[in-house]
């Protein structure tokens, strides 16, 4: 038993690439996850993974298979987009999910069209669409500055991020940060989804973004807690993902997520908070 | 005045690509760049050869656009590959309401099977024993039976494509039936050649170092040929995504047989191929031409380019 889950890693590096990179990724990503959760902007992540699309292809074109070059141009249409969007909401009459939509749809069309254009030379999609077990050195690299930079960058925005999840009026009322601890936010998920991307390719980053913070909801009361539980879950999803791609010759990146979605299928039945079962067959609190 | 502004523009729209073939030239369509350049050999001054997938591009999961439509529409001949490889082609066809004759340049040509990566005899150790029968169970279903359409990858199936083109074309243009035969026994002639440089390229490969590893598996007609074995992460067409019990076999297997090299094409994204040249210390031999010609500037313009550049980066790489 344990040869099966500890030999793929001890006798192959790729496999200990894919397992650091994954492991990169739910640190990173899945705090990020558990706010958007909160604030119930979960769909805003797989829009704004689409929105990156035309940037990476720019980047592409202009200097071929460079993770520099598809990194900046993510992160600058991503964060053209969150700023677009956000503008909008904020002075005309359009609420967020509606320009959040018309941009990321504008995006995610300009980014085919360009890929369509160009097709002749390497599918791009394929670059795209990075596969878990081809992360070089830059790619980690990549990956794990990214988790870094989220980290330090929730810990000063823990507090004001806290306070809008719960009152967005009150923080807008008592600072005038909100608007800016809104895009930092904003740029915090762009970077995530970008360093995923490179290395899973854009709906599996997305998936391993908000997944285990969706089944983290079903066992954690307090955000800290909350967010401790997502990455477990994240990490446990990434390792089964890729030893059940080991053994059983399955694409890794849907292995993983949908073993995210497994994980969140049983705490959404079995869940110590809000869940089927504690909220349809409550055990009896104290019997006399 | 919007009415006729768009009017206009449709018009001029519908006409633009008639007027390429506005010239006594025959107007016929190949579906990606090594069969171009064949029927361009064979057709000579007297037909105006368009591709439908350009240089270095991918056929497998290629879009066509409503100028492709156009073009096949004008055209007055088809050439295919056949084989499976191009799946998008009949859907062209029948929306372009194309009228003329599908040839399929691999009639009569022996087809492969798709060699299946992992299920072979090699590397059958111990640890790996038990992965393998899951292998099969999960394979069974698709890739078992799959023809290999590469067929292009044997110079001998090579010769096949340009009797068939030019049987095509003799009966689509009888009054240049002297021109094209002319011309088609000029290109068997060099044909023949590339095979005779080809074989004697591979005898002096020493038996023990014919074995290399390729991002997509295009080369079973090649290896059929003349006796090479090649190793594909991937399966038989680009779109599938790799499994980690995929690319463990292989690096098992390239240790286990001291594979000295792997090859890049140009088609595939290279990636994964570093990663297991780091892990096995096979070194990178170049990138070999698979499914598409390079650029006119490029190492292999050509059919004959291709096969060249590809046989002599195989040996430089393979020597010792």
């Amino acid at each position: 038993m344990i040869d099966l889950m500890i030999a793929p890693f001890l006798d192959f590096a790729f496999m200990r690439r894919a397992l650091l990179g994954c492991i990169a990724i739910s640190i990173g990503a899945t705090p990020v996850g558990v706010f958007l959760m909160l604030r119930r902007m979960s769909l805003t992540g797989d829009a704004m993974a689409h929105a990156i699309l035309p940037g990476a292809a720019v980047g592409f074109l202009v200097s071929g298979l460079s993770l520099g070059a598809m990194t900046i141009g993510g992160l600058v249409a991503g964060m053209a987009v969150a700023l677009l969007s956000g503008f909008v909401t904020r002075v005309t009459a359009l609420k967020e999910d509606a320009s959040m939509a018309a941009f990321y749809l504008i995006s995610l069309a300009a980014g085919v069209l360009i890929i369509s254009v160009n097709g002749n030379s390497i599918d791009l999609l394929h670059v795209l669409f990075g596969t878990v077990l081809a992360l070089n050195n830059d790619a980690l690299v990549l990956l794990c500055s990214i988790t870094t930079i989220t980290w330090f960058a929730m810990a000063i925005l823990f507090r004001p991020l806290v306070l809008e999840c719960a009152d967005p009026h009150f923080l807008r009322s008592v600072s005038r940060l909100s608007a800016l601890t809104h895009f930092a936010f904003l740029a915090l998920v762009v970077m995530n989804l970008v360093a995923g991307f490179q290395a899973l390719g854009t709906l599996m980053s997305v998936g391993l973004m908000i997944l285990p913070a969706a089944a983290a909801r079903f066992w954690a009361q307090g955000i800290g807690a909350m967010i401790g539980v997502a990455v477990l879950v994240a990490v446990a999803s990434s390792i089964t993902g890729l030893l059940l791609s080991y053994h059983f010759s399955l694409p890794s990146g849907p292995a993983i997520v949908l073993v995210a979605g497994g994980l969140y299928a049983l705490s959404l039945i079995f869940g110590s908070n809000g869940s089927l079962i504690a909220r349809y067959w409550p055990r009896p609190h104290l019997q006399s | 005045m919007n009415r006729r502004i768009f009017l206009g523009l449709t018009t001029a729209l519908a006409i633009l690509p008639m007027s390429a073939f506005a010239q006594d030239k025959l107007p016929v369509v190949a579906t990606f760049s090594i069969l171009g350049d064949m029927v361009a050999e064979v057709g000579g001054a007297r037909v105006a050869v368009t591709t439908l997938v350009g240089p270095d591009g991918d056929a497998h999961v290629f879009a066509p656009t409503p100028a492709d439509a156009q073009t096949v529409a004008a055209a007055k001949v088809v050439f295919v590959n056949g084989l499976g490889f191009e799946g998008w082609l009949d859907r062209l066809i029948e929306a372009s309401e194309f009228k003329g004759a599908v040839v399929v340049a691999t009639d009569g040509i022996t087809p492969l099977e798709m060699a299946e990566e992992g299920h072979d005899d090699h590397a059958e150790d111990k640890a790996h024993a038990e992965d393998k029968a899951h292998d099969h169970d999960d394979h069974a279903g698709h890739d078992h039976g799959a023809i290999d359409p590469h067929a292009w990858q044997s110079v001998d199936n090579a010769k096949i494509y340009v009797s068939n083109i030019a049987q095509a074309l003799i009966a689509a243009d009888p009054a240049g039936e002297d021109v094209y035969s002319a011309n088609a026994s000029a290109y068997l002639a060099e044909l023949s050649g590339l095979d005779a440089e080809i074989q004697a390229a591979m005898i002096e490969l020493p038996e023990n170092r014919r074995s290399v590893v390729t991002s997509h598996d295009a080369f079973g007609y090649f290896a059929a040929a003349y006796g090479m074995i090649f190793h594909a992460p991937e399966g038989l067409s680009t779109e599938s995504e790799v499994s980690a019990a995929d690319v463990a076999t292989l690096i098992t297997q390239m240790k286990a047989e001291a594979i000295p090299a792997v090859f890049m094409e140009n088609i595939t994204d290279g990636r994964l191929l570093e990663q297991i040249t780091s892990e096995t210390g096979a070194k990178i031999g170049g990138t070999l031409f698979s499914d598409a010609l390079s650029g006119s500037d490029g190492p292999a313009s050509t059919y004959l380019a291709m096969m060249r550049h590809n046989i002599t980066t195989l040996t430089a790489a393979l020597k010792e």
